[in-house]
């Protein structure tokens, strides 16, 4: 297996853009992946943390960072100005999930979504142990988690029908970070550990 | 780490009439002047720092003769620190109608052989910006590596970023905002009232008269630094402490804030000059680059440069220049496609934080000036 950075999601995501895209990253951290997407991609950069040390990390990284609150919205972001927003495994740290969601369409063209499935049959067996999971997508314990949404691959895509967005494409990653070449959506929900979704809006 | 140690100034001429926004003209005049670091021979390395409503060309080390007198922005800047004396040249100046050797109210108008006094014509934050613009030239740099300011220097930074796009590689604009709300320019009024209103005044002529309006100065600083900090800040330096143990049922100083705010208003009027304090604040007031542009901000920066870098930085505490006004320079660029970033500084300094030594504050702006490629 090879992958940018250890973060598998990177490579699916830079396969979505091209040269010269507008690029909005919602919880950039210290802006690895706007980083490998400008080195790879030709893209613009722009990315969004609350975390002074990610603010800072980001900005030795040559990154354009907006300190901000994704609770807040994206309200210093104009309609459509940017190819694609992503949300890389942010999405269950937000409390507001279908305001960000709205916002990220309204400001990107292209929303890009990744975030770890909670049915992923190991996370399952954990929980069916009696141990809540702690695995490559969940690094954490139930006590120090960020992550304040639990939900599945079916659950997100329920979501999208009742917002009214259309999905693009899917990607559904292993633990290993290897893409799972399952058709039916229960079998990917139930061995993929992390979801990597491409989503747009009716205009 | 050491600073820059010590430092010179030095007084340049410019013989060529600065026209002024306000429509008057300034026959000629000098700028005091500092340089730190060594301009390298591309020119490209160059750094003006502009400042704000009391400052000057003094922006770090120490005069030989005068150890104690240390520069205003001394933490930021020398060997090693975020304004890095061994990469930049850095330039300080004072402003024309300032009272730090640059030519101002104080100065003598050739053509009465007096001082200016209030006939020294109203200046602009574009006016600044020209003449720094003339000063770059003297030392022959095309385009500066970065141009930095808080305040009333950050909208030096800002005006530079739209007047002259491509002579500006990065503008790192701090507690700064697109132009003053009511409350500011209220603030400011009233500041300008207690000098004008002070029988010392004699109507700006007072140079003349021998004296100098203390009282309202002294009046004007005070309110102008209750502004500057953060009521938490004053809550914890100052609380309700007394300088005696009970009340004296009398209008002599009893709190500690009243002690302190005296001594900065007297320290101040000892040295400042009231003509210029009055033109620092209009050039505060008129400051609204998006004038031109019916209001619009975001077609106002759409006149800087696509290749400038913008870092952009707010104090959660400075209720003065708000977070919310920086966030407007940042809307107005992020909607330009405009490469920016953008901090918000969690210190408990109000308004001053941004001269404060902080290790994410000075950490982000190393950062960002440590990307500059020369």
């Amino acid at each position: 297996m090879t992958n940018t950075l250890g973060r598998p999601d990177f490579d699916v995501i830079a396969g979505w853009v091209e040269p010269g895209h507008r690029v909005l990253d919602l919880g950039c951290g210290d802006g690895a992946l706007l980083k490998h997407l400008i080195e790879t991609r030709n893209v613009q950069g722009w990315g969004v943390d609350i975390e002074d040390a990610n603010v800072l990390a980001a900005l030795r990284n040559g990154i354009n960072v907006i300190q901000s609150n994704l609770e807040n919205g994206l309200k210093d972001f104009a309609d459509d100005a940017f190819d694609h927003v992503v949300l890389s495994r942010t999405l269950q740290t937000v409390r507001h999930t279908e305001g960000i969601l709205r916002e990220m369409l309204r400001v990107g063209r292209e929303a890009v979504v990744s975030f770890p499935n909670f049915a992923y049959w190991q996370n399952l067996r954990s929980v069916l142990d009696g141990r809540m999971p702690v695995s490559e997508d969940l690094p954490y314990q139930w006590y120090d988690s960020p992550n304040v949404r639990f939900f599945t691959l079916l659950d997100f895509e329920a979501l999208c029908e009742k917002m009214g967005l259309t999905i693009v494409e899917r990607r559904v990653l292993d633990e290993a970070g290897e893409i799972i070449q399952a058709e039916s959506p229960r079998d990917l929900n139930f061995l993929g550990s992390l979801a990597v979704y491409r989503l747009t809006r009716p205009r | 780490m050491p600073g820059i140690g010590v430092v010179e100034s030095q007084r340049i001429h410019f013989s060529e009439p600065l026209h002024l926004r306000s429509g008057g003209i300034l026959p000629a005049y000098d700028l005091a002047v500092e340089t730190y670091g060594t301009l390298n021979a591309a020119r490209s390395n160059a750094i003006l720092v502009c400042h704000a409503l009391s400052g000057h060309h003094h922006l770090a080390g120490h005069y030989a003769d005068a150890p104690d007198n240390v520069g205003w922005w001394d933490n930021i800047i020398g060997p090693g620190r975020p304004l890095d004396t061994d990469k930049f040249f850095i330039v300080g100046l004072n402003n024309p109608g300032g009272c730090h050797g640059s030519t101002g109210p104080s100065s003598i108008n050739p053509a009465t052989g007096k001082p200016w006094g209030a006939d020294f014509p109203i200046i602009a934050v574009s006016d600044w910006v020209n003449a720094q613009a003339r000063l770059a030239d003297k030392f022959g740099i095309d385009s500066w590596a970065a141009v930095m300011g808080g305040s009333l220097g950050g909208m030096q930074a800002l005006r530079w970023s739209i007047s002259y796009p491509e002579r500006v590689r990065n503008a790192l604009i701090i507690a700064s905002a697109p132009k003053l709300t009511a409350q500011n320019i209220a603030f400011n009024d009233v500041a300008r009232q207690a000098i004008l209103t002070d029988p010392d005044f004699h109507g700006g002529h007072y140079y003349e008269h021998g004296t100098r309006p203390v009282r309202g100065l002294r009046l004007a600083r005070m309110l102008g630094h209750i502004t500057y900090l953060s009521d938490d800040q004053m809550g914890e330096k100052f609380g309700r402490e007394l300088r005696n143990s009970s009340f004296a049922f009398d209008y002599d100083v009893e709190f500690e804030v009243e002690s302190y705010l005296r001594y900065q208003g007297d320290k101040f009027a000892g040295y400042f000059d009231a003509n210029t304090y009055l033109l620092m604040t209009k050039a505060l007031d008129y400051f609204d680059p998006a004038r031109l542009d019916d209001g619009d901000l975001v077609r106002t920066m759409a006149r800087t440069h696509p290749d400038t870098n913008f870092f952009v930085a707010s104090f959660t505490t400075d209720w003065r220049f708000s977070p919310a006004r920086s966030r407007e320079i940042v809307a107005a660029l992020l909607a330009n496609g405009r490469k920016v970033s953008y901090a918000e500084i969690d210190l408990n300094f109000g308004h001053d934080s941004f001269l404060m030594e902080d290790p994410q504050y000075h950490g982000l702006v190393a950062a960002f000036l440590g990307n500059i490629a020369l």
